[in-house]
């Protein structure tokens, strides 16, 4: 257990500190090649530094890797090469905007890892009632887990701070469950994803000084996706992230298709002191942030905070979920 | 403040959970046993149509909640 611990502390410090020391570094990189974008929810012409990914790759994989030299184990291989290609995936699309159907199909074979390593058991664990085999099916959770996963958090960073907050909630309440079930190594991998993602929201957080992008945004829902796999949590990483989850299913079932999120109708407008306002376009797609100005007109950090509490309170029924795995009816 | 997002996620993790008793105790073990000897794979199909038709219960469940709360926040 002392080594355990050991190792949680080294490699939590490694993901936090070193996202917290280079991405300053990589903002004025970013600067000075003028690969800046405009963030269109502020008044006037703020231009923000992107892809901040590449700082978000440098903490998960730095961390991991430490993380594998403790324990070599081949879940952690599966988390620390699933996390690479998903950045690699989100960084293809950050220079060029691809089709609505490139991300998931590029990130289906970022599962390759996860079955090629045999990271993953095929039961299907539930809270109150057990587990379920379903070695076929599980499969193709396998394959779809990362492409929903890395969609579903690139799909919720439509605003500051957004995904990196998101994912820090979700990433703590999964590392807790993870701790909760007794699986440890599993639990201390996530605690690198909480860290990092942590680190990230120091700069990402409202106002923005960078954003993600694509490759950090995809990373984290590709690193999230694996973790919840391999740590044979798969029930309860949908439960912690149930906010972004309801994003996409309200874009899905309002779009009713997949498509790249920047080719939709833009569901929010602006009022005179630049909030945000829902837009009177029927065919535009019912958001979570969409549904929360649906009443009345709100600034960009009051949304922010509203969803990063609803993101508590889904992290809430997670830790919850996980005291039900041991519970059985 | 948003009481009906909050309720919707509570929705949302109750038909989680009762998704997960529906697969562990009526899917799983699911068998046609009394009809000749079935193949697994026809079995795993029959199994993965039910999951699919609950799945779409499911979604036709959220996507009236959702209406009903978009509705309800434009009218208030």
């Amino acid at each position: 257990m002392e080594e355990k611990i050991i190792a949680a502390i080294i490699v939590s410090a490694i993901a936090f500190f070193s996202i917290y020391a280079f991405t300053p570094i990589l903002i004025k990189f970013l600067q000075k090649r003028n690969l800046m974008v405009k963030d269109v929810n502020k008044s006037g012409n703020v231009m923000i530094p992107r892809p901040g990914g590449i700082s978000i790759l440098l903490g998960i994989v730095a961390s991991e890797i430490t993380l594998y030299l403790f324990f070599p184990i081949s879940e952690i291989l599966a988390i620390i090469i699933t996390s690479i290609l998903g950045f690699s995936v989100g960084i293809i699309d950050d220079k060029k905007t691809m089709g609505g159907w490139f991300k998931p199909l590029a990130l289906a074979f970022c599962a390759a890892p996860i079955l090629l390593l045999g990271a993953y058991d095929s039961n299907l664990d539930f809270p109150l009632f057990g587990s379920v085999k379903i070695p076929s099916l599980y499969l193709a959770l396998v394959v779809f887990m990362i492409p929903i996963m890395g969609n579903t958090i690139n799909s919720i960073d439509v605003l500051n701070g957004i995904a990196s907050g998101v994912t820090t909630i979700a990433s703590f309440a999964l590392a807790i469950s993870l701790f909760i079930l007794q699986n440890y190594e599993i639990g201390i991998a996530c605690l690198c994803l909480a860290f990092a993602s942590l680190a990230f929201y120091k700069y990402h957080k409202f106002p923005s000084r960078i954003f993600p992008g694509d490759s950090g945004a995809v990373m984290f829902g590709a690193t999230y996706g694996v973790i919840a796999i391999v740590g044979q949590v798969e029930v309860i990483a949908a439960v912690a992230i149930l906010p972004a989850v309801i994003n996409s299913f309200l874009f899905l079932s309002s779009v009713k298709k997949i498509v790249e999120h920047r080719e939709i109708k833009n569901p929010v407008k602006h009022t005179d002191d630049f909030k945000l306002k829902s837009t009177d376009e029927n065919h535009a797609p019912i958001t979570l942030v969409r549904l929360l100005i649906a009443k009345k007109p709100l600034s960009e950090k009051q949304i922010c905070n509203e969803i990063l509490k609803l993101t508590a309170f889904s992290g809430i029924l997670a830790v919850i979920t996980a005291f039900m795995m041991g519970v059985k009816i | 403040m948003n009481t009906k997002i909050y309720s919707f996620i509570f929705v949302m993790w109750i038909l989680m959970l009762i998704g997960g008793g529906l697969m562990t105790l009526i899917i799983g073990p699911f068998s046609l046993g009394n009809i000749g000897n079935i193949d697994p794979i026809i079995l795993s199909g029959v199994k993965v149509g039910i999951a699919l038709l609950l799945i779409f219960v499911w979604v036709l469940i959220l996507t009236k909640v959702k209406n009903w709360i978009f509705k309800s926040q434009v009218k208030s």
